[in-house]
């Protein structure tokens, strides 16, 4: 694992995509994070009233844990990782092999359009991060 | 792993308290969360299992001011020290910046504190990590007890167990009384941002 070293540049263009594509979409919270559980990016409505930093930890642990739970049974890895709650809902995407985005959003957005979104974003995302 | 903002000019970085089960590692976050000023400390998370035992992690993130111009924000993590969570320590291992190692000095303990370190550099050399490169420091728990009738082992015991090759800097302490405590976190975070700046901000930071 490597450490991330975010410009503004970086910063504001990871931004403009997420808003692009997700909260442009309806999606309420979109949070960028590493496997460590540090966020490099943070948009959308919600994101002040959530302790978003619990919540990138334990996603970071989550997503290390499902996937350890796939290669137990033999899987690479599991590609829908979705928890649908009453009024919110949240997907977790991974980008690249070491970033992961997580987005929150309400029966207004449809699961396959956030999938969609999130896997198009992924190359964005990457590209970004790679330049530098 | 740390993360380096430079917009925000800020640098986050991951500590993570490892040790066998019930040596006290839980106990310390709490006591540094006590000790805290509000404004410093963020929320502590715990996931705990059946009473007080650590099932995944505990988490307390802190603001430790500014180091020549950047905002130092802490990430202190506890890992599960029971031998069956080996999977769940491995992962809160992951992206580490800076190691405590939190050694029980009860004597029915011994074998479990060795298991604990090589257990822990055998994850570390999986994220290809070596134990003598990282930031480490031992602390030396439950030094209340050294004055009770309850077994313990010294500290020239248990540097000959765990710090005889490794020789990194040890602190004694009762976490559950506070005392050592900040000495430790003090010692780990100076260790931290010094290996974090020399990878990355040497230029930056001047
Ligand atoms: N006497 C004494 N007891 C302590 C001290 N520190 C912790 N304890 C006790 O040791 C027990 C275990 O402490 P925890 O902090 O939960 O231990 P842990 O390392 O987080 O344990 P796991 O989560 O299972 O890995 C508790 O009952 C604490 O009160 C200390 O300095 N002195
Ligand atoms: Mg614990």
């Amino acid at each position: 694992m490597r450490d991330f070293i975010l410009t503004a540049g970086m910063i504001e263009k990871t931004r403009m995509a997420i808003e692009n594509s997700l909260i442009s979409a309806g999606v309420r919270t979109a949070l960028l994070i590493d496997g460590a559980g540090n966020i490099l990016s943070n948009c959308g409505k919600d994101s002040s009233d959530i302790d978003t930093i619990s919540l990138a930890a334990l996603a970071a642990a989550n997503l290390g844990a499902t996937s350890q739970i796939a290669k137990l049974i033999g899987e690479e890895d599991f590609s829908l990782l979705f928890h649908k709650g009453k009024t919110d809902n949240i997907h977790f995407g991974r980008i690249g092999s070491e970033l992961i985005l997580i987005t929150i959003f309400r029966e207004d957005v449809s699961l396959g359009l956030v999938r969609c979104r999130v896997s198009e974003l992924a190359k964005t995302i990457t590209e970004i991060f790679e330049d530098n | 792993m740390a993360l380096i903002d430079l917009s925000k000019r800020e640098v986050h970085c991951k500590i993570v308290y490892c040790g066998p089960g019930r040596c006290g590692k839980t106990t310390n976050l709490l006591s540094v969360y006590e000790s805290m000023a509000e404004k410093d400390r963020g929320k502590m998370l715990t996931i705990d299992t059946k009473g007080d035992r650590t099932l995944f992690f505990d988490l307390l993130p802190l603001n430790l001011g500014t180091i020549r111009g950047f905002n130092i924000r802490i990430q202190l993590y506890t890992v599960p020290g029971q031998t069956m969570y080996e999977a769940t320590r491995k992962l809160v291992l992951k992206g580490v910046d800076g190691l405590v190692f939190v050694a029980d000095p009860l004597k029915v303990r011994r074998q479990s504190n060795i298991e604990s370190l090589d257990d822990l550099r055998r994850h570390l050399q999986d994220y290809g990590l070596k134990i003598e490169k990282m930031p480490l420091v031992i602390q030396y728990n439950k030094r209340d007890l050294a004055d009770t009738p309850t077994p313990t082992l010294t500290i020239e015991e248990l540097e000959s167990d765990l710090n005889d090759t490794l020789k990194v800097k040890t602190f004694p302490a009762s976490a559950i009384e506070g005392v050592g405590v900040f000495e430790t976190l003090q010692e780990i975070s100076k260790q931290t941002v010094r290996y974090v700046a020399n990878k990355h901000l040497l230029a930056d930071m001047k």
